[in-house]
């Protein structure tokens, strides 16, 4: 087979300088700033500049708050991850099954991503409202006396609860997807050798739908990680207070609301490494046990 | 209609618009909302009118913080309004970055209007101002936390507001909780029950003289007066006495609004809104002091926020910032921002003309802010200047809000906030050496 080649040698990366100068621009500087950021401390307005080495670093790890956030977003993103996936799977396990109406239904199912955050946010403060919120009143039926803003567990539940809601929707559109895309064969035959539907969904279904299922885990892991950010502001309602936060919101407590923007950048880096880590430890060791076909 | 006929149509448009911006424009942003808002408009539509070359325009910006934060990313891309409202726990961030603003006292006399410290109220002239006690900031809105109280609730349950906090423990709660109300909340706990309280009973709150001086400051929070007052606030939610709604203010401002708590610790700032959304007869008075701590109860700190004029800006455009401020600092300008919003007037000229218009004697609980800042001054009540201020009071928040759920004792919360401020307050230093 001939070789398709430029006669230029140059021509190839000119074709390449707009996507490079996006990347370059839109990611690769701030990443960079923000790296040179953290090593030093810096008046807000930007007048004094001093060279610090790893004190930011230091500073951040060493305070007795940055562990209570790591541990609280770690817990909130496994939840979410895991409540947002698990409800939508089976969601669409249903769904898949639906013989009438089975577009309105999935139609209902899926218009929730078209809500953006801040109008989700909101209506959790009206849902979960201290005095007013129907959720309150029916929590405080059961005997939970819930909240929001003031027991520190109670505005988490709250957190998890909307982001959950909020990720429903796009897994369930997903699993969907890869659920029909099954072939209809090798059900059938599932069909014939077992008819326990649980055992079969969990020996047949379950590990076709391996690389979606994976596939989302990353984009819910990341999701609970960065993308809640406008959940947990709203829930805050401007005063952090004893609330939980994730440590994305942390780095902006710290740099934009405190103007410690050393410290802050120094937040993002840590964010970054452990960004890092996470994507060669999935890509790695877990993509090996995923059947793609 | 050809291309050439709206080429010309356009151009005219923008001769139109160039003719018209003769005026000198400056920018003011501001964190007034709602009611407050209002009534910052009607000020720049009065100054607009009232001459012929310049334009103030207000700008909304959100929030105390978020106005801050806008400032100082709009100062960093060279892009800064002329005048930004700063809160009082940002006065040292934006006080301690020398070239980010004109000082207000050197503003008004380089364009030749007179300006006399004396001329403002005594709990005011002091906060905004440098080491030299010169005037930094120019003073807006400023307030005190008060004690408003529901007068219905108050004849109901057979009592008077409390002088004093042994008071309100001993004879005020017991009698308005057995009244079927929830006697009393409070919206901010670092600006109330900790920069108020240390003023109110005289106490020193920062080395450094309270922070003013040059060098390291060291916050003086790990101190038993408060660390009494508040295991006994803690006391007094337990036992009902006493309604905790979270870190919000609006959250906790809103039972007293809707009539379920008797009392309210809040701003005398606050007065406007309330008379218009309170739909029972309130007043106000002082805040409590502890008897056990002090027998002379002194003045409280002033609140609320101030006006910087930023640096970088044409000397056209600074000129229209002293006239604005000129403007602003009138007695008539200042008594119709105190009658509107509460906010107490900042100069004797403005308290004097409310006093000789009988204000006070048909709002007498608009007065309480003001007469409560110029009570007899002890040697730690003129303010605190803190860097990194607005993390520390977030850490006191936090702190204190563990501490009145149950999770962590008392001494292990102050010794947090003073360990996590001290930490903050080393690393401001070092900003700004």
């Amino acid at each position: 087979m001939k070789k398709v080649q430029f006669s230029r040698p140059l021509f190839p990366y000119l074709l390449l300088v707009p996507q490079l100068s996006i990347i370059m621009i839109f990611f690769y500087w701030p990443a960079a700033e923000a790296i040179r950021a953290s090593f030093y401390l810096e008046d807000p307005f930007g007048f004094g500049s001093t060279f610090v080495g790893l004190d930011n670093y230091r500073d951040t790890l060493s305070g007795s708050e940055y562990g209570r956030v790591a541990w609280f977003t770690l817990i909130f993103t496994t939840l979410v991850a895991f409540f947002s996936l698990a409800i939508a799977l089976l969601l669409a396990v249903k769904a898949d099954t639906v013989l009438r109406g089975a577009r309105s239904y999935r139609v209902a199912l899926m218009w929730v991503y078209a809500i953006a955050p801040p109008v989700a946010g909101l209506m959790a403060i009206l849902l979960f409202d201290q005095r007013l919120g129907p959720f309150t009143h029916m929590a405080q039926f059961f005997g939970w006396d819930f909240t929001l803003g003031v027991n520190y567990w109670d505005t988490a539940t709250a957190m998890v609860i909307v982001s959950v809601w909020k990720q429903i929707p796009i897994n369930f559109i997903f699993f969907l997807a890869g659920l029909q895309s099954i072939p209809r064969s090798v059900r059938e035959a599932a069909l014939i050798d077992n008819p326990n539907g649980l055992s079969r969904f969990f020996s047949v279904t379950f590990p076709l739908l391996a690389p979606t299922g994976f596939f989302l885990l990353i984009i819910n892991i990341t999701y609970a990680l960065f993308d809640t950010f406008g959940v947990v502001d709203l829930i805050h309602k401007g005063e952090p207070g004893n609330n939980p936060v994730t440590l994305v919101y942390k780095v902006f407590l710290d740099g934009f609301r405190g103007g410690d923007l050393g410290g802050s950048s120094a937040q993002s880096v840590i964010l970054m490494v452990l960004v890092l880590i996470l994507t060669v430890v999935q890509f790695r060791f877990m993509e090996r046990r995923v059947h793609y076909n | 209609m050809n291309l050439k006929s709206v080429l010309m149509a356009s151009a005219f448009a923008f001769a139109g618009t160039a003719a018209l911006a003769e005026k000198v424009e400056i920018e003011f942003w501001h964190a007034m909302g709602g009611r407050l808002g209002e009534v910052v408009n009607e000020i720049a539509v009065d100054f607009n009118e009232s001459q012929d070359d310049y334009k103030l325009v207000p700008v909304f910006k959100g929030t105390y913080e978020e106005t801050l934060t806008a400032g100082i990313a709009a100062f960093r891309a060279g892009e800064q309004p002329n005048i930004i409202q700063v809160f009082d726990a940002g006065a040292a961030t934006i006080i301690g970055a020398k070239g980010a603003v004109i000082p207000a006292q050197d503003l008004l006399t380089n364009n030749g209007i007179a300006f006399d410290a004396n001329d403002y109220i005594s709990g005011v002239r002091n906060f905004y101002a440098d080491t030299e006690g010169k005037m930094i900031g120019m003073p807006f809105n400023s307030s005190t936390p008060i004690m408003y109280f529901n007068e219905d609730a108050m004849e109901k349950a057979g009592v008077t507001p409390p002088k004093t906090w042994e008071e309100f423990a001993s004879v005020t709660a017991p009698a308005l909780k057995e009244a079927g109300y929830t006697p009393m909340s409070q919206s901010h706990m670092p600006w109330i029950f900790t920069e108020n309280f240390f003023s109110r009973h005289n106490l020193p709150f920062a080395t450094n003289n309270n922070g003013y001086a040059e060098g390291e400051t060291k916050i003086l929070i790990n101190n038993d007066a408060i660390k009494a007052h508040f295991t006994s606030m803690k006391e007094w939610i337990d036992a009902d006495l006493f309604g905790y709604y979270g870190t919000g203010w609006g959250d906790n401002a809103k039972p007293f609004e809707q009539g379920d708590v008797a009392m309210w610790l809040g701003s005398s700032g606050s007065f406007g809104g309330l008379s218009k959304t309170a739909e029972f007869p309130f007043s106000a008075t002082y805040l409590p002091y502890w008897e056990g701590v002090t027998s002379e109860p002194t003045n409280t700190f002033i609140g609320g926020a101030a006006l910087f004029a930023m640096e970088g800006q044409p000397e056209d455009e600074n000129k229209a910032t002293a006239e604005f401020f000129r403007f602003l600092t009138s007695a008539q300008t200042q008594y119709f921002w105190h009658k509107e919003t509460g906010y107490v007037p900042i100069t004797n000229a403005a308290y004097d003309l409310a006093k000789t218009d009988g204000y006070y004697d048909r709002a007498p609980a608009a007065e309480v802010g003001i007469q409560q800042l110029t009570l007899p001054e002890g040697e730690w009540t003129k303010g605190y200047r803190m860097g990194f201020y607005v993390q520390i009071r977030d850490v006191m928040n936090r702190e204190y809000a563990k501490f009145l759920s149950g999770d962590v004792s008392i001494d292990d919360a102050f010794a947090t906030i003073e360990e996590e401020a001290n930490k903050l307050l080393a690393r401001f230093a070092k900003t700004q050496g």
